[in-house]
């Protein structure tokens, strides 16, 4: 067995808060999101860096949180679901999401949402193709996809000029 | 540190393919060393005709750059490999170094002039990448070496090339994949190289496909042989992806494809191709 080492001191910001840690080196970010912070918007779906349930955004780039170990994310700034609302208002992704019926059991949708923070960041009027690659990796996804696409459309025009 | 903590210790580049190994317990290293923190290796560089990756640049990173723009297949690799989340954080070195027998860059870079650079403390050598990947999940890096940068030739005027991958998903490892990149000069094709991916122990360089191409126009025939030798140089496996004999089928068809995109590409035609999933 390999030996358990001390645990590390890190810095991160996540959602605009900075946080100082103690953590065990083999904690993934997703368990420090979760866990240490309670923020449990971020969703643990197949563990296995596939379903894209756990993305959040590291320094402004989409990730899947349980593919990331925490000690990693030192010096970071994390964005999670609950950092998109501002002032108690929906952002305008979350806002889309809703109006546009971009989801069901909302078990995918904050991974979905912050695919789609990072595609609008870069690209303000995606394609339909551009969409589609955008959220390949979240393939947990309710509503059969059509109405996902619509949202974030809905995101982009409602984003224009915000 | 490598040489301190011995073969049990890993490097940490990415983390896209050892984090998930390790959850599985199949890799289970006693030290794990990160290489993210490590200043200047990540890096597009272009210098009398060559381009120099250094090892943790991220597969976003090439998508986007100058460099994927002049070569194609480059582009059509960092473009396509897994999805966004795993392109933010996987690199090329890491890739390399992890020689996963499904992976994307070795297959395309197998038909570039490519040279893996490796280092340990006090010495740095480079090694063609034929040479650098020696069998499945297995390189000639030894363990106190870390590969510090990947060297690519620019391919001359007049050639194309091409990669394209059929995977089931985006972040799934594709069933099956092809690299092709061809010198053309006018209608013949001066030289090719022809790599395979997913059908084998490492990607696959199929000569004889790529004899079947030198010196000869392009024609139905030569390209019928191609796919038909490429076809025959696949050694695939039967595995949940597919049967043996549906991979082989489907390298051919890729085979063809890639080929067809090259000769368009190297005529100055853009073509936009990329992995292929539902």
């Amino acid at each position: 067995m390999p030996e358990i080492i001390d645990k590390v001191a890190i810095k991160l910001s996540v959602n605009g808060v900075s946080h100082s840690l103690t953590i065990e080196p083999r904690m993934l970010l997703v368990e420090l999101i979760r866990e240490t912070l309670d923020l449990t918007g971020t969703h643990v779906g197949c563990d296995t860096t596939y379903c894209g349930a756990c993305t959040v955004l590291m320094n402004g780039a989409a990730v899947k949180s349980c593919t990331v170990f925490a000690v990693q994310a030192d010096g970071a700034e994390v964005m999670t679901v609950e950092g998109l609302e501002r002032d108690g208002q929906l952002h305008p992704i979350q806002k889309a999401f809703g109006d546009a019926y971009g989801l069901q059991c909302g078990y995918c949708t904050p991974g979905l949402m912050l695919s789609t923070a990072q595609l609008l960041a870069q690209n303000q009027r995606p394609s339909e193709k551009e969409m589609r690659k955008a959220i390949a990796g979240n393939t947990c996804r309710c509503t059969g996809y059509q109405n996902i696409l619509k949202a974030i459309q809905l995101a982009a025009q409602n984003m224009k000029g915000a | 540190m490598l040489a301190e903590f011995g073969d049990d210790a890993k490097l940490l580049a990415g983390g896209q393919s050892l984090i998930p190994l390790m959850k599985l317990r199949f890799a289970n290293p006693s030290h794990l060393i990160d290489l993210n923190f490590v200043a200047g290796t990540s890096y597009i560089r272009e210098e009398n005709g060559t381009l120099y990756f250094g090892a943790l640049t991220r597969h976003a990173e090439i998508e986007t750059s100058p460099a994927a723009a002049k070569i194609p297949i480059i582009r059509d690799c960092a473009a396509g490999i897994a999805d966004v989340q795993v392109r933010n954080r996987g690199t090329i070195g890491g890739s390399l170094a992890e020689a996963d027998p499904s992976g994307d860059w070795a297959t395309v870079l197998m038909t570039l002039q490519t040279e893996v650079r490796c280092q340990n403390a006090t010495q740095d050598r480079g090694l063609q990448l034929a040479d650098f990947i020696k069998d499945a999940y297995t390189t000639a890096l030894a363990h106190d070496e870390v590969v510090s940068e990947v060297v690519v030739k620019v391919p001359p005027k007049g050639s194309g090339g091409a990669y394209l991958a059929f995977k089931r998903s985006a972040p799934v490892y594709p069933t099956a994949s092809a690299a092709v990149q061809l010198a053309m000069a006018g209608e013949v094709c001066r030289d090719a190289a022809i790599a395979l991916g997913c059908v084998g122990l490492t990607a696959i360089k199929a000569k004889d496909a790529e004899a079947a191409l030198r010196g000869q126009p392009v024609t139905k025939k030569t390209l019928a042989a191609a796919v038909e030798a490429a076809r025959a140089a696949a050694e695939p496996q039967s595995d949940m992806r597919g049967s043996a004999d549906y991979k082989r089928t489907l390298v051919g068809a890729l085979v063809k494809r890639a080929i067809d995109v090259a000769v368009r590409r190297a005529r100055g035609e853009q073509v936009e191709v990329s992995h292929i999933y539902a």
